[in-house]
């Protein structure tokens, strides 16, 4: 996933002269993820550019130069590492469009890897998509394959609004082939990843693999579970949403972030407001605990594995 | 008259004297003009042969500590460890130069700096071995969290010294930092808050080159770090980081200036990062090895080694007590992480509240079951 990432990147670079990239260690370094690897080398400091230490500095000097014509693709090195920007990313880049009354959209991405399952220390392994996706003003778009980490990624820089663009970094090093020249599914649009008549898991991001685990998992239990990947949280793609649902008739929402107060509460919401009369149960949810993210040793506990997904599913009451 | 009255004298019409005079001569502020250094020179002679003896011990156990820390992560016992070999200088120099009563604010790459404190070595590891975030206790250590995110920690090192203030106490806080912090927002809110607050803190940036990849030059187009302090209104001051006397000396004597009511200093040691970032870094992508070749011969060992031997202060008594402390310390620390950490996941829970919410009861038992379901499956 880190080199279709990094191809996406090239590619724009590459097509678009107004594509800009800037962050901590993006240029010699290539990222401490190796997202960036040789673009300095190919486009120059200029459109690579290695910044001074300062989240802030980094995404406030990204919305003046997309208000004088760029596109900057910015880099923040980690999940955690992005909150001295949330000023700039909430009061500013998520609004402007809206103070200006159209008349600055600013087409910025935000990349932030994010999530847990590295054994990363505190403040490396927080999934933070709740802060963005309750932020109007902000696409929020998390892909979970490789196909996807390009595609998504292509069309974040392209949109003329800002994407906070969610890489979930324990799927970097999963490999698939892909074809950057394939057709995908545009933002907004949600996939079925996995057919499936007993319940259907929504989830997205670092989640899927689990989810597609615990389908696989599920058969030896008699279920027969479809996997539904969001892949954009803002805008929610409702309308695929709620036809896999309202077919299936039974929901499980699974995410690592904590669950109050989460993405799934709005999810598990949306589709009951929708889909009552097609839900044979309540909608479920699968999170990580109400607690700051764990030391690594611990932070099996707190991501939700096989088990807790085949649980919820239990609790679905099978007998109707 | 300094020369900043005279301009607004002269170059500003309308200017109310009082309102918007410079609170301090910035002159007196502007840092050293080349760095400090004692090792070498006819000061060190003015210095306490205990200290200087006491300085090089803890230098040697330091670096000692950093190597068996880096093994560890090659042997996959520590998830990770950000290495201060090449400053030790600066983490021995920081912790000496604090009293008992005093706090330190170390960021990630401090742990020597901590353990020279007096924190137990391997609670000081929990963090980056990855069994709990903070292994020790920071109210009975004087000793904040190792702190993470960049510069983030300074502002609580200005709120401590404040209040330490207000309560008559004779407190003073040390926050540590690196370059590339200096450029973070955070880092200049506190240097100004300190400032204004006239708070007994003393800043230390140990600049070791890089930022990860980054080097200075890339960072900040400052004469010094150590000038970032004259616009705030407090004094910088440059010392060569791999000097240890001078690096005492110069934390001392801005510790003293704090405690005695004179406010803030901003300290910068110029130093040098021998290891890779952490133990996940390639380091050939941004340097040479001739750069890291050329620091190695003012390695902060070497120069203390030469010049308290031509003192005639160092015998090799003391090296040899001082290499023996340095494996014994060593050895403990293999044994003991050879060991598998013992966890309780349970303790996932214990401190996200001072009572847990229902949902986290709820939360907790629900792991507990797994817990059990588990180990029936183990029997
Ligand atoms: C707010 C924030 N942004 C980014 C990071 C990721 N990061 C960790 S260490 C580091 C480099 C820091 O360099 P410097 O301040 O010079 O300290 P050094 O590592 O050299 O001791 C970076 C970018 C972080 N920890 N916090």
């Amino acid at each position: 996933m880190a080199q279709a990432l990094n191809s996406a990147l090239r590619d724009a670079m590459r097509e678009d002269p107004t594509v800009h990239v800037l962050g901590e260690d993006v240029g010699a370094l290539g990222g401490v993820f190796r997202i960036t690897d040789g673009l300095t080398a190919e486009f120059g400091p200029d459109r690579c550019l290695d910044t001074p230490l300062a989240e802030a500095g980094i995404l406030g000097t990204a919305i003046g130069m997309a208000m004088y014509g760029l596109r900057p693709v910015v880099e923040m090195q980690f999940d955690a590492f992005a909150y001295p920007a949330l000023e700039q990313l909430f009061s500013h880049v998520a609004k402007m469009r809206n103070r200006t009354a159209g008349k600055l959209p600013l087409p910025i991405t935000v990349r932030i890897p994010y999530g847990g399952g590295i054994g990363g220390v505190e403040h490396h392994s927080d999934a933070s998509e709740a802060y963005y996706t309750s932020t109007p003003g902000l696409h929020v778009v998390t892909p979970a394959t490789v196909a996807d980490a390009y595609g998504l990624l292509r069309a974040s820089i392209a949109s003329d609004d800002p994407v906070v663009f969610l890489e979930p970094k324990r799927l970097y090093w999963g490999k698939a082939e892909f074809d950057p020249a394939a057709p995908v599914e545009p933002i907004g649009r949600a996939v079925l990843r996995r057919t499936g008549t007993s319940a259907v898991l929504i989830t997205y991001g670092p989640s899927l693999p689990v989810c597609l685990e615990a389908a696989e998992a599920a058969k030896a239990e008699g279920w027969d579970l479809a996997v539904l990947d969001l892949r954009t949280l803002v805008p929610f793609d409702d309308e695929t949403v709620c036809r896999v649902v309202r077919s299936v008739g039974r929901a499980v929402v699974v995410h690592e972030a904590s669950g109050f107060g989460g993405t799934g509460a709005e999810i598990a919401a949306r589709v009951t407001e929708r889909c009552f009369h097609h839900l044979a149960a309540p909608v479920v949810r699968v999170t990580g605990f109400d607690i700051p993210y764990p030391p690594p040793m611990l932070e099996h506990h707190h991501l939700p594995g096989v088990d807790r997904i085949l649980d919820a599913v239990a609790r679905l009451q099978w007998e109707d | 008259m300094t020369v900043l009255d005279h301009r607004h004298h002269t170059a500003v019409p309308g200017w109310l004297p009082g309102a918007t005079a410079p609170r301090a001569d910035p002159a007196p502020l502007l840092p050293d003009v080349s760095p400090v250094r004692v090792l070498g020179t006819p000061a060190l002679e003015k210095h306490d042969p205990a200290l200087l003896r006491e300085l090089y011990r803890r230098l040697v156990v330091g670096r000692r500590y950093n190597q068996q820390a880096t093994t560890l992560t090659k042997q996959g016992r520590l998830a990770v460890y950000p290495a201060s070999t090449g400053q030790e200088a600066c983490q021995v120099a920081a912790a000496l130069a604090l009293g008992e009563q005093d706090w330190l604010f170390p960021s990630y790459r401090d742990t020597l700096a901590v353990v020279s404190r007096g924190v137990d070595p391997l609670e000081a590891l929990t963090l980056l071995r990855g069994n709990a975030h903070t292994g020790y206790d920071p109210r009975a250590a004087r000793t904040a969290p190792l702190c993470t995110p960049l510069a983030t920690q300074a502002p609580h090192a200005v709120g401590l010294a404040h209040a330490a203030r207000l309560s008559g106490e004779p407190v003073v806080a040390l926050a540590m930092l690196g370059d590339g912090g200096t450029s973070e927002g955070d880092f200049h809110e506190a240097l100004n808050f300190a400032a204004v607050l006239q708070a007994p803190v003393v800043f230390l940036v140990q600049n070791n080159g890089y930022a990860i990849s980054v080097p200075l030059t890339a960072q900040s187009a400052a004469p010094s770090l150590a000038h970032k302090a004259v616009g705030y209104g407090m004094p910088g001051r440059l010392v060569d980081g791999n000097d240890a006397p001078a690096v005492h000396s110069v934390l001392a004597e801005a510790v003293e200036r704090a405690r005695t009511g004179g406010g803030p200093t901003l300290v910068e040691a110029l130093t040098y990062r021998i290891e890779a970032h952490t133990n996940a870094d390639d380091a050939t992508r941004y340097r040479t090895e001739g750069e890291v070749t050329a620091w190695r011969e003012h390695d902060p060992i070497l120069l203390m080694d030469r010049a308290l031997r031509e003192l005639g202060i160092l015998d090799d008594a003391l090296v040899q007590e001082a290499a023996d402390e340095a494996e014994a310390l060593a050895a403990r620390m293999r044994a003991e992480f050879h060991a598998d950490a013992e966890l309780d996941p349970m303790a996932l829970f214990a401190h996200v509240f001072a009572e847990p919410t229902p949902q986290l009861r709820e939360q907790a038992a629900q792991l507990s079951a797994e817990l059990a379901a588990e180990a029936e499956v183990q029997h």
